[in-house]
């Protein structure tokens, strides 16, 4: 691949990549979340176009047109969600789009026994053909995928942070299986962010930076860790935030958040937030950082603690309690977590409120309109007529309508996951600076972002959260980047 | 992405002049008749509609284009046309309902049981539309608590509801026919003021009503939220189970007006009424441009909708069609709006 670009509409997700894979490899790629690894892949595997640039085949410049084309090419890709039939056994899923069949009856015997020398290839012969793929775990499932790649004779596997969903064990058998593909011949395009997985795995390495190759194939031997995480993380756009935190307004807690907890899924968790104060929760996708502030907000019912505002208790798993009570949240997935995408911009915006400018029931739409054409100008929403329908904004114009949201409403408590994903750079500055704004005003602010450098500029505090377990909480003055990630490393694998 | 302002789209020649009003209106006006719903669909009914007319009064003249023949399709609109904006509400919310034809059999067997007619008898007619009315809620609140609270999908609960309440219904009565004795209620309910029949006066009244509840109250923009984006609208604080429940009760009262409506026009309960009037409702609801999945509704299209086929069903009778030919034609209208539904809907996402 030379020079690859896409753009989407408002976006350069892929701004000039190059990578270039060699039979016979295991090749890393490597990048924090939204540098563009995952439409990489995708452009890879035929579902998305590349903008500019070209893709060569053994030398030969191709079109992948579908992932079928793809695949049909010998290019198989494993998505990180397993996209495997629970339904069907393990046979009928490994040649799923490519029965075997005679005038469209199948064979059956044939299946089974291909399908038996595929995963014995694989070092998997432990699993039955006929079994219902359902019953098999995240690895087992993984498996099939594999086999299934094998059975088109792939000659190149992407596998998209295959590790994700394993434990140790798992991942080690894992790991035997792409050492079995690599002494076969075929090559492999591996996405991790676990720099020690890497080491283990891997030959070369190429790393993505907000678009951009920043190292194409380095080789694994020779290159420190250290340099690998400066070439991840490195500050090459400078970035605002709207000037240093404020700091808190007053030493009484507005949140109290104690001993939260959520069986399987996070640890106890006691931390407060003071007026006007930034809580930035740092550490990787599902380390469960996400799911300490759903759970805090009541959209997940805790298993133990409680969360208090200005000394009031909430009640458990109430989402309506906690939005009366002064909690705002604007949701990680904005579009399908937040926004009413077919009405327009402020029915969304006064999509928690629209029953204060309501008489017995019957709304006032005038009056909703220009609490909502208020913020929306306020907030430089462009463009700012509240009547178009909120699926044609940017991505950075509809963050702002939920924040506006919230505005609309006043809390005491803010709630953010992931503010500036998908957004513009012009964009998130106008996001820093209204929550500078807001702290100025007194507000609460609990950030939760996978940009670290976001949650250090942003945070008056930090906390790292990783595999469930908040590893370290301190003034982000005291905290770089690397520590950071060395915390999170530690922390998912203790 | 330079479409103008909220512009929704229909096919062919009339989007032209389509746009061309859209740009004058005020966007206020915009929101106003279509509930949020582009104009394009809304065109598309009424032309079908004058279609129909000029169709009806070529092939059958006076006989068509008469007063007392308009009277007649409204009148046959009325029960199936008070329905269908009940499941209005609960397609817009995201759910269906299919249990509504035979709810209303149940409520007209329980309405004029011997029990209910002798109470009215001692009392006022009105007890009769009570228990309809109470019969329609109940199964309604039933549907809405098994949905809401019971997480089980709507299909299933309401379809569960329909085998149920018909059974009941044939216990009650016996499959026996339930003849109204009390004259107080036919002469109130088969009656006409300024010369219209009462019930078109209150499949009116319902449609306003309606119509009103959709697009300025508070209610019916809780439900345009739970079907358009219903984890979205629990996480702005709204309570989407109770409002789920509240719309199916809303519906199953409709029900119950339905109810005494058609008791009025057949003078007696039966355990085999509204047998699939289910299917007529959801096909009136969907034509008249209501999303399937929820998000998106009009009532003022529900009332077209069902003007549509009552016109359709008139034209073809006048002119002595048979009746599985106008099934046929149900049938294409159908899908040719869902056609140009899908239509509409990628258009925009564009």
């Amino acid at each position: 691949m030379n020079g690859i670009v896409k753009v989407f509409p408002g976006v350069r997700a892929l701004d000039g990549v190059d990578l270039h894979v060699l039979p016979g490899e295991v090749h890393c790629l490597l990048g924090q979340n939204g540098a563009g690894k995952s439409t990489l892949i995708k452009t890879l595997a035929g579902a998305h176009q590349p903008t500019e640039g070209e893709i060569r085949w053994k030398g030969e410049v191709v079109k992948l047109t579908s992932t079928a084309a793809a695949l049909k090419m010998g290019i198989a890709t494993i998505f990180q969600e397993l996209d495997v039939v629970d339904g069907l056994s393990v046979a009928e899923n490994i040649f799923l789009g490519n029965e075997l069949a005679t005038g469209g009856v199948l064979k059956r015997s044939e299946a089974n026994r291909r399908a038996k020398e595929l995963l014995a290839r694989l070092g998997h012969s432990e699993i039955r053909p006929g079994r219902l793929v359902g019953s098999l775990s995240a690895a087992g499932k993984q498996v099939v995928q594999m086999a299934r790649a094998l059975s088109h004779d792939a000659q190149l596997i992407i596998m998209d942070e295959p590790s994700a969903v394993l434990d140790q064990e798992e991942v080690n058998q894992l790991f035997r299986v792409v050492n079995t593909l690599r002494d076969a011949g075929v090559a492999i395009v591996y996405i991790s962010h676990r720099l020690e997985e890497i080491r283990q795995i891997g030959d070369r390495i190429t790393v993505l930076k907000d678009g951009r190759t920043v190292a194409t194939s380095l080789a694994v031997a020779d290159t420190p860790t250290a340099k690998l995480i400066s070439l991840m993380t490195g500050r090459d756009v400078v970035t605002n935030f709207g000037g240093d935190a404020v700091g808190p307004q007053s030493e009484t807690p507005v949140l109290e958040v104690d001993g939260l907890a959520l069986a399987g899924t996070f640890e106890p968790v006691t931390f407060s937030v003071r007026p006007g104060e930034v809580v930035g929760l740092a550490g990787l996708v599902g380390a469960g950082r996400s799911e300490i502030i759903e759970t805090l907000y009541g959209a997940r019912r805790a298993t133990a603690g409680t969360v208090k505002v200005n000394g009031k208790a909430l009640r458990r798993g109430s989402v309506i309690d906690a939005v009366n009570k002064g909690i705002g949240l604007a949701p990680e997935e904005r579009k399908s977590q937040g926004l009413l995408l077919d009405q327009p911009i402020y029915r969304n915006i006064t999509l928690s409120t629209f029953a204060r400018f309501a008489k017995l029931g019957v709304l006032d739409e005038r009056a909703e309109r220009a609490a909502a054409k208020e913020q929306a100008t306020a907030l430089q929403l462009a463009p700012p007529d509240v009547e178009r329908n909120i699926r044609t904004l940017s991505g950075g114009n509809q963050q702002k309508a939920m924040l506006a949201r919230w505005l609309v409403h006043g809390c005491d408590v803010l709630l953010l996951d992931e503010p500036t994903r998908g957004v513009d750079v012009g964009a998130r500055a106008e996001i820093y600076a209204l929550i500078r704004e807001l702290t100025r005003r007194g507000t609460a602010v609990v950030l939760v972002s996978s940009e670290i450098e976001e949650v250090l500029g942003l945070a008056d505090r930090v906390m790292v959260v990783a595999d469930g377990r908040v590893v370290h909480t301190g003034p982000a003055t005291e905290i770089d980047e690397h520590k950071v990630l060395d915390l999170v490393m530690e922390g998912a694998h203790a | 992405m330079s479409s103008s302002s909220g512009t929704t789209t229909a096919t062919g020649a009339d989007q032209v002049s389509v746009d061309a009003n859209q740009g004058e209106a005020t966007p206020a006006r915009k929101a106003k008749l279509g509930g949020g719903l582009g104009l394009g669909q809304m065109i598309g009914l009424v032309v079908a509609l004058v279609a129909l007319i000029i169709v009806g009064t070529v092939t059958a003249g006076d006989r068509f284009l008469s007063v007392p023949n308009f009277l007649v399709i409204l009148e046959q609109a009325a029960v199936i046309g008070v329905i269908s904006i009940g499941v209005t509400f609960v397609i817009t919310s995201g759910g269906i309902d299919l249990s509504v034809g035979s709810v209303m059999g149940l409520a007209t067997i329980w309405a004029t049981t011997w029990a209910t007619q002798n109470l009215a008898g001692e009392f006022h007619w009105i007890v009769m539309v009570l228990t309809a009315l109470a019969v329609g809620g109940a199964a309604g609140l039933i549907n809405g608590l098994l949905v809401a609270y019971g997480r089980v999908v709507s299909f299933i609960a309401t379809l569960a509801m329909l085998v149920a309440a018909r059974g009941l219904a044939e216990i009650i009565s016996g499959r026996q026919t339930q003849v109204i004795t009390d004259r107080g209620f036919l002469d109130f309910f088969r009656g006409d003021i300024l010369g219209i029949p009462m019930i078109v006066w209150m499949f009116a009244v319902v449609a306003v009503i309606g119509w009103f509840l959709f697009n300025r109250t508070t209610f019916g923009r809780r439900t345009i939220a739970v079907g358009g984006n219903p984890e979205a609208a629990r996480l702005a604080g709204i309570n989407v189970k109770r409002h789920t429940m509240w719309v199916f009760t809303l519906a199953g009262l409709c029900v119950g007006i339905a109810a005494t409506m058609i008791l009025a026009r057949t003078t007696a309960g039966s355990s085999s009424t509204g047998s699939l009037y289910e299917l007529d409702a959801i096909a009136a609801v969907v034509i008249g441009g209501t999303l399937l999945v929820g998000g998106r509704g009009t009532i003022v299209g529900t009332v077209l909708g069902v003007l549509v086929f009552q016109i359709l069903t008139n034209v073809f009778t006048q002119n002595n069609l048979d009746s599985s030919v106008q099934a046929v034609a149900k049938g294409a209208i159908i899908v040719a709006a869902v056609l140009l539904q899908q239509r509409f809907a990628t258009v925009k996402r564009r």
